[in-house]
């Protein structure tokens, strides 16, 4: 029988949510890392027992989870049950929790600095990993997005990791800035049709494509404005927050950026603004339905300064037709002094027929629609403040 | 011939968690006991820790991390400055600790 498991990573630890196809009694499993942020969990679309997770701290760095069995049990990759601990000197592996850029001769060159909130020039430091993203065809290939902004992979299961250093080596790295959540690779998207190509998101950079499995990049943000910038129509620079596409038309995609909510018809190539009727375009997270490529989602917040829904109602905002027309998904959903927000990585979708939706709060609720959003149901309601929620659909 | 020392260090809660260990971890340090030698002979016994005390990059104590020894604060000393010898010799316990944050 079908099942669904969300993953969800909060500020205090991660909790997996099970229930039957019919979503609507539900075992909450958790927490695991407690008292650690979890930025992120996500599973294999081969194998859907192996999850990764990202499991940081300001004071103890950065750790990588790996689980085979669906997060009953988690290790860290680098030090597995069974193995050698140390390397040839005595000293600990730990590989799986080293993210270190590359600062080869050959491509780390010109990837000294970037840009800090004043303008100077800053060097790279990294903080932690905000988003995995497992290859669509090898439980054992992850990618990794990281801040400060870069793209890391690992072959061998996480245990491992380097750097792709041809994003931040692109040319335009050193006038990256960060945004007010830090300068973070958040958004990783592998195009389902095409093995070579790979977008990526970047606050506050922008947008970039690769079409030859990451080795060189391109930025990819003709059309967007940002009157927050220098230059609003920059090649780089805009705070992206988050963008997704339907694995059937993935050519298509939709952008939420910081203000506008964006649609590229062309792979990014340009960018067209649909927010049309929203009650606000700001927001974080974006969603596309599992079986309808131009259905999408979107959770309206009021503006930049104020990180909570319009008139205190959560609403999801949901288009049938690719941006510029939008209906008010609310039955179900508090509407009424409401001031939580919903962070970019917070939202997905199941792929039962009836399309699920998922989404979590920084007031710790977790809520499901089990029929497109049409009607919401909170899940849980008392979680730590939630980063993230993938879901898995497991037959 | 090295000197062999049985240390004491106690680490911060979600450290015990991440090792499945108690706060205070014996162990046993070759050479000079600093704060270096023995983070080093705890992340042997507990690999799991390896940078989250001392920075996998910088080599660096991790910046909200601090290290008390015989009530002093020696966090700012050198990473591989001598102890004092109620470490060296057991009395008492390196203390590890998370800076406190919040209200």
């Amino acid at each position: 029988m079908t099942q669904v498991r969300v993953l969800v990573g909060t500020r205090k630890g991660a909790f997996i949510l099970h229930s039957d196809s019919t979503r609507k009694r539900w075992e909450v499993d958790g927490p695991h890392f407690a008292g650690w942020e979890v930025y992120h969990m996500k599973g294999s679309p081969v194998d859907p027992d192996r999850l990764y997770a990202s499991q940081t701290s300001d004071w103890f760095g950065q750790i990588i989870q790996r689980s085979s069995d669906g997060g009953k049990t988690w290790e860290q990759p680098g030090t597995p049950k069974g193995e050698p601990v140390t390397d040839e000197q005595g000293m600990p592996k730990g590989e799986s929790n080293k993210f270190v850029y590359d600062t080869s001769e050959e491509t780390g060159k010109p990837l000294t600095t970037h840009q800090w909130y004043d303008g100077s020039a800053h060097p790279w430091e990294f903080k932690r990993v905000w988003h995995l993203e497992p290859a669509l065809d090898d439980p054992d290939t992850v990618y990794a997005g990281v801040e400060d902004a870069a793209l890391f992979r690992s072959s061998d299961g996480a245990k491992t990791w380097q750097e792709m250093p041809g994003l931040r080596g692109h040319g335009s790295g050193k006038d990256w800035a960060p945004g007010a959540g830090g300068m973070c690779l958040h958004t990783i998207l592998l195009d389902p049709t095409d093995k070579q190509r790979i977008y990526v998101a970047i606050s506050a950079a922008g947008a970039f494509r690769s079409d030859d499995a990451g080795e060189t990049w391109r930025p990819i943000n003709n059309g967007l404005v940002s009157d927050y910038i220098p230059d609003p129509t920059a090649e780089i620079g805009h705070c992206v927050h988050r963008i997704d596409m339907h694995p059937a038309n993935p050519n298509v995609l939709y952008m939420q950026k910081h203000w506008d909510v964006m649609r590229s018809e062309n792979g990014g190539e340009s960018w067209t603004e649909v927010s049309g009727d929203l009650p606000s375009d700001f927001g974080f997270p974006i969603a596309v339905h599992a079986h309808e490529p131009e259905t999408i989602y979107v959770i309206p917040i009021t503006s930049d300064s104020l990180h909570y829904p319009p008139e205190g109602k959560l609403r999801v905002y949901r288009s049938r037709g690719g941006g510029n027309d939008w209906e008010a998904l609310s039955k179900g959903l508090p509407q009424k002094d409401c001031y939580v927000n919903v962070l970019r990585d917070a939202m997905c979708v199941d792929s039962l027929e009836s399309c699920g939706i998922y989404f979590g709060t920084t007031g710790g609720q977790v809520y499901c629609s089990a029929d497109s959003g049409d009607n919401w149901q909170a899940i849980v309601r008392d979680l730590p403040p939630v980063l993230s929620v993938e879901v898995q659909t497991i037959d | 011939m090295t000197d062999s020392h049985q240390i004491r260090v106690q680490i911060p809660f979600h450290l015990q968690t991440l090792a499945h260990c108690d706060k205070e971890v014996g162990l046993q340090v070759q050479g000079r006991v600093s704060v270096l030698s023995i983070v080093r002979a705890l992340e042997k016994r507990y690999p799991m820790l390896a940078g989250t005390i001392i920075d996998h990059h910088s080599g660096k104590r991790q910046p909200k991390v601090r290290f008390y020894a015989d009530g002093e604060d020696v966090s700012l000393q050198a990473l591989d400055s001598a102890l004092p010898e109620v470490i060296r010799l057991g009395e008492q316990p390196l203390m590890i600790i998370g800076a406190i944050s919040g209200g």
